[in-house]
């Protein structure tokens, strides 16, 4: 009747390389596949989330739209700020990431996944998938509104499909960076904190809501170091009519990458020991 | 099945030597030496604090240990980590279960951690719930669950994989009688069904008298006895019982040291109020 018990299975040693990284695939999965019903279950989230993006688009964009001297590269500055609005919606809600891990740590679900013989960087990239999938989202939403209110969006499929690609990255390697922070400060009242003291530097020394030349020079070498900038820019080259690159989409992509995948390496290595 | 004979057939399911676990000044598990035999039901008991969460936490690959070794289903604890994961269960404490999840919801994301082949996983998953008796519950969130039906989804969980060893922490902290019956009835139908070792912590004695083949006993991080429960009970005397045995063994001594302190306390209380 037992037969199985204690012996290990022959086969594991074995695995073909295509089957590991099926399961793999199929881990990483569990992770970002259990965020999507969680969407689907409670959606009001997501609308509620699209308020602050109008209030920005709406009051700060109508006002500072009046205000001569900015050099946005011939847009207008509702349109050079639309892009950078719904960049900020989208690393508002990826900087706070880390909150949920700690919930779930404190729950006890972060157990269910560390006992699973699941790869830790599965679990790191699951999580950076979610938070993409749910910036996705929450980006549909405020480009429709964007649209609504008139700005000159463009709509050819393959700039739109590149924005999505620069909103999920840019969703994934916050959420890794959260990740990360959770892992060191370990509990939800210190993470509030932290998540208020990053957030306004990483929008601030960016070029989301001014460009960047008309920064000091000390902003500008700070900006030039942060991933959102990177971001903002490919975003503003692809989705407005007559939006071009400053840094160059190779550049904001690789850097992107680059980024992402050394923080959900960092975080893969910190995440086992939040459980423990 | 006897268990001698499957004893004697195959190697120890779990065996440890010298296994120890140092939380700064405080010995959690101190030296402990045991094995298991493949196919046995294997029970701790201890007061809180006593170190059985500790020890199943090494076992189950979330802890590593400060000295001594440990082999589970033929694995290295430490240096096989993964082989490990693969072979057991793990019913925590603590809740492990997603609220916010539905029953089906839970059990596919265990089915992905586990890389259960996609062609099996539908079927096993509903095979789960049925031999849970939560059949009808499965598309109902989890938070709409009773104590005893988010325990069973929880056991339900962690035998998807079909384990060879399932290791249960407290499973039936905080369920009235009647739940808790229901819990054990399908525990053992699934020991019948798969046959696999189980190695469980429980303060409810009556249950590790009427579950376990044998039993260990500790006390301030060391097994201060073990045997069957026939021969524990013989240590103290004729018609003993095993409240006799512990009063005996372990007497009036707490185990106040750091452990069951506050956050011990919260995070059971937490847990019960989750399952009540």
């Amino acid at each position: 009747m037992s037969g199985a018990s204690g012996t290990p299975s022959p086969n594991m040693a074995s695995t073909p390389p295509r089957a590991i990284l099926g399961d793999y695939a199929t881990q990483l999965w569990a992770v970002a596949g259990a965020e999507i019903a969680k969407l689907r279950h409670d959606p009001l989230d997501l609308f509620t989330r699209a308020v602050q993006p109008v209030l920005w688009l709406l009051f700060f964009g109508q006002v500072m739209g009046r205000v001569r001297g900015m050099n946005t590269g011939g847009l207008s500055y509702e349109d050079f700020l639309a892009p950078g609005i719904l960049a900020q919606s989208v690393l508002f809600a990826a900087i706070f990431y880390g909150i949920a891990a700690i919930w779930e740590r404190d729950l006890g679900i972060l157990q269910r996944y560390l006992v699973s013989p699941a790869p830790r960087s599965a679990l790191v990239a699951g999580k950076a998938m979610s938070s993409a999938i749910r910036g996705l989202a929450q980006a549909f939403i405020v480009y429709l509104i964007t649209l609504v209110m008139g700005a000159d969006i463009n709509l050819d499929p393959v700039d739109v499909l590149g924005v999505a690609l620069f909103i999920a990255m840019g969703s994934a390697l916050f959420s890794t960076f959260s990740l990360i922070i959770a892992c060191i400060v370990k509990t939800r009242e210190r993470f509030m904190g932290m998540g208020q003291v990053l957030t306004m530097p990483i929008f601030f020394a960016s070029n989301a809501i001014y460009p960047i030349n008309l920064m000091p020079r000390w902003l500008q070498i700070l900006s030039h170091g942060n991933p959102l900038t990177y971001q903002v820019d490919a975003m503003r080259a692809l989705m407005l009519k007559g939006g071009t690159s400053a840094l160059g989409l190779g550049l904001d992509f690789g850097v992107l990458a680059a980024i992402t995948l050394v923080f959900t390496l960092i975080a893969g290595r910190m995440y086992p020991r939040m459980g423990a | 099945m006897t268990v001698s004979e499957a004893a004697q057939a195959q190697p120890p399911a779990i065996e440890t030597k010298g296994l120890t676990k140092q939380f700064g000044d405080l010995l959690a598990v101190a030296d402990v030496t045991l094995a298991v035999a493949a196919g046995e039901v294997f029970g701790l008991i201890g007061e809180n604090g006593a170190g059985k969460t500790t020890l199943v936490k090494m076992l189950t690959t979330l802890l590593p240990p400060s000295s001594g070794s440990g082999f589970v289903a033929g694995f290295d604890i430490v240096s096989q980590a993964a082989e490990v994961r693969r072979h057991i269960g793990y019913v925590p404490q603590l809740l492990s279960v997603d609220g916010s999840l539905t029953g089906y919801e839970n059990m596919l994301l265990s089915a992905r951690l586990y890389a259960t082949p996609h062609r099996d996983r539908e079927a096993r998953i509903r095979e789960a719930l049925a031999a849970m008796g939560l059949a009808e519950a499965a598309d109902r969130l989890v938070q709409y669950y009773s104590g005893g039906m988010i325990r069973r989804i929880e056991i339900a969980q962690s035998m998807l994989h079909r384990p060879s060893v399932l290791f249960m922490d407290e499973p039936t902290v905080g369920l009235d009688p009647l739940a808790r019956d229901a819990v054990w009835e399908h525990v053992r139908d699934l020991r019948h069904r798969f046959g696999m070792t189980m190695l469980l912590t429980t303060h409810y004695l009556d249950e590790a008298d009427s579950l376990c083949d044998r039993i260990a006993i500790m006390n301030r991080g060391r097994v201060v006895a073990m045997g069957s429960p026939r021969e524990l009970k013989a240590l103290v005397g004729p018609q003993a019982t095993l409240d006799q045995v512990m009063e005996k063994l372990v007497g009036g001594e707490t185990a106040e040291m750091g452990k069951g302190g506050y956050s011990d306390v919260r995070r059971e209380r937490h847990t019960v109020t989750k399952h009540g």
